[in-house]
């Protein structure tokens, strides 16, 4: 079982600080990268997707050296990856081990459903209210509606 | 209250909703105060709407204000492609409070965070209509001398109808009993009963408008469209079921009055007019009052 642990986990080559995201849903990990603004970052970034896993089926991962994200920053990601696990490395280290969690609000990221917001007709950065983190519901700043998971899209 | 915009009806909490009441009481009494003289007061139409527009302009002329503004968007910057932000923040330099009504959703809450004046909402799309709740609120008070412990029945489209939406919002303050008569394609919206229930508040819904007349001390009529309807069949078979008749007031209470926020089309016949209970049209007089009340105290020139 050891053994098995260490081979999937040498797939995705370690780092030596920095932080790793792991359990992305593998349809996810772009929409992560998007999130996190690691599509521009210029340092060593290691990304894999559908990796096996017996918690998931088949899983994301993230490496990003010499980054450490702050909680606000990094809990964005609950929306679209709930099951994210975070471990910091220090020195090829596990330093430490941290989940993430839905936030109570969601800047920029979400798209509000509403057509007819005026959010998506003038360039105007979005803000929700988070009013079920169980069942995911945001409530927009603006219009009042409330975006649920089933209709939710990223900018 | 002083410089604080006024986008959505829970912006004020029911203590701000009161003292409103009780200042739209003072200039029912005496309309014409020139308090605002050296004022000037923007109404920016994005969207027209005659009647809004018409009442916030004599309520701000009554009290000696200067208006400026547009009343549709063609006669304006809007037109030649400059953005809400632009326009507001352009504004804001001209004038000491904005009122703007605006087809977006979300435009009003939007608007009140570029600009350097307060903002009140006149209407932006399906979402907020907060003035109309305040005359509304002080409508059913002046007639029942209290906004406590009331029924009050909302008729027709109480799925669309943004009017219905904010004030059964507000009456949650008040121990409201809601009588909801409505076609089954057009009930009160989920999110809107929550409010209800999580007041612990008592609600009962019918198809027949006739069994709730007699319970009630407000009867609130709004307008269904037809365009409301995925089957115009449905239309057909509901359309003459909300139409309120002087004749079906007979076992109402003496107290009930009715109200609508208008324009009314066909859903109260004429003959209900002359029935002293028929209060629409006062209520919209009310709303000068009431807009007379909110610039005042946004301007802070009252207590």
């Amino acid at each position: 079982m050891e053994k098995t642990e260490q081979r999937k986990e040498l797939k995705v080559s370690a780092i030596e600080n920095g932080t790793v995201i792991d359990h992305i849903p593998s349809h996810s990990v772009y929409q992560v990268l998007r999130i996190l603004n690691l599509t521009e970052y210029n340092d060593q970034l290691l990304i894999a997707t559908n990796l096996e896993s017996q918690k998931m089926g088949k899983k994301g991962i993230i490496k990003v050296s010499n980054k450490f994200f702050k909680s606000d920053e990094i809990n964005k990601i609950a929306l679209v990856a709930p099951s994210a696990t975070l471990i910091l490395i220090k020195n090829f280290g596990v330093s430490e081990k941290k989940t993430v969690e839905i936030p109570s609000k969601v800047e920029k990221i979400v798209r509000c459903f509403n057509p007819n917001c005026i959010t998506n007709a003038e360039e105007i950065t979005t803000s929700f209210d988070v009013v079920n983190k169980d069942d995911l519901k945001l409530r927009c700043h603006y219009c009042e509606k409330i975006t649920a998971k089933d209709n939710m899209t990223f900018k | 209250m002083k410089n604080k915009s006024l986008v959505s009806i829970n912006d004020f909490n029911r203590e701000e909703h009161i003292r409103i009441l009780d200042l739209a009481g003072n200039f029912e009494r005496r309309p014409r105060q020139k308090i605002l003289e050296d004022y000037v007061v923007a109404t920016l139409f994005f969207e027209p709407s005659t009647r809004t527009r018409l009442s916030f302009e004599s309520a701000a002329t009554r009290l000696g204000a200067r208006v400026i503004g547009f009343s549709e968007p063609g006669s304006s910057s809007v037109q030649k492609g400059e953005s809400l932000r632009d326009t507001i923040r352009t504004v804001s330099n001209y004038a000491d409070i904005i009122v703007m009504r605006h087809p977006k959703e979300g435009s009003a809450r939007f608007a009140s965070e570029v600009s350097k004046v307060p903002v009140i909402n006149a209407g932006d799309g399906a979402n907020q209509h907060p003035t109309q709740t305040l005359l509304d609120l002080y409508s059913i008070r002046k007639t029942q001398g209290t906004l406590d412990n009331l029924n009050i029945a909302f008729i027709g489209d109480l799925k669309y109808g943004r009017t219905v939406h904010s004030l059964t919002m507000a009456l949650c303050n008040y121990n409201t009993t809601f009588h909801l008569v409505s076609p089954a394609e057009l009930k009160l919206p989920s999110s809107v009963k929550m409010h209800i229930k999580e007041k612990k508040l008592g609600y009962h819904q019918y198809t027949d408008m006739s069994e709730v007349i007699p319970k009630v001390d407000i009867l609130y009529m709004t307008r269904i469209q037809k365009e409301r309807f995925q089957d115009p069949m449905e239309y057909e078979k509901v359309k003459n079921s909300y139409i309120l008749r002087n004749a079906m007031l007979d076992d109402a209470k003496a107290n009930l009055r009715i109200l609508h926020p208008l324009p009314r089309v066909n859903e109260i016949t004429y003959d209900v007019d002359d029935n002293p209970k028929a209060y629409y049209f006062t209520q919209a007089l009310n709303g000068v009052f009431v807009r007379q009340a909110l610039l005042a105290a946004i301007l802070g020139v009252v207590e």
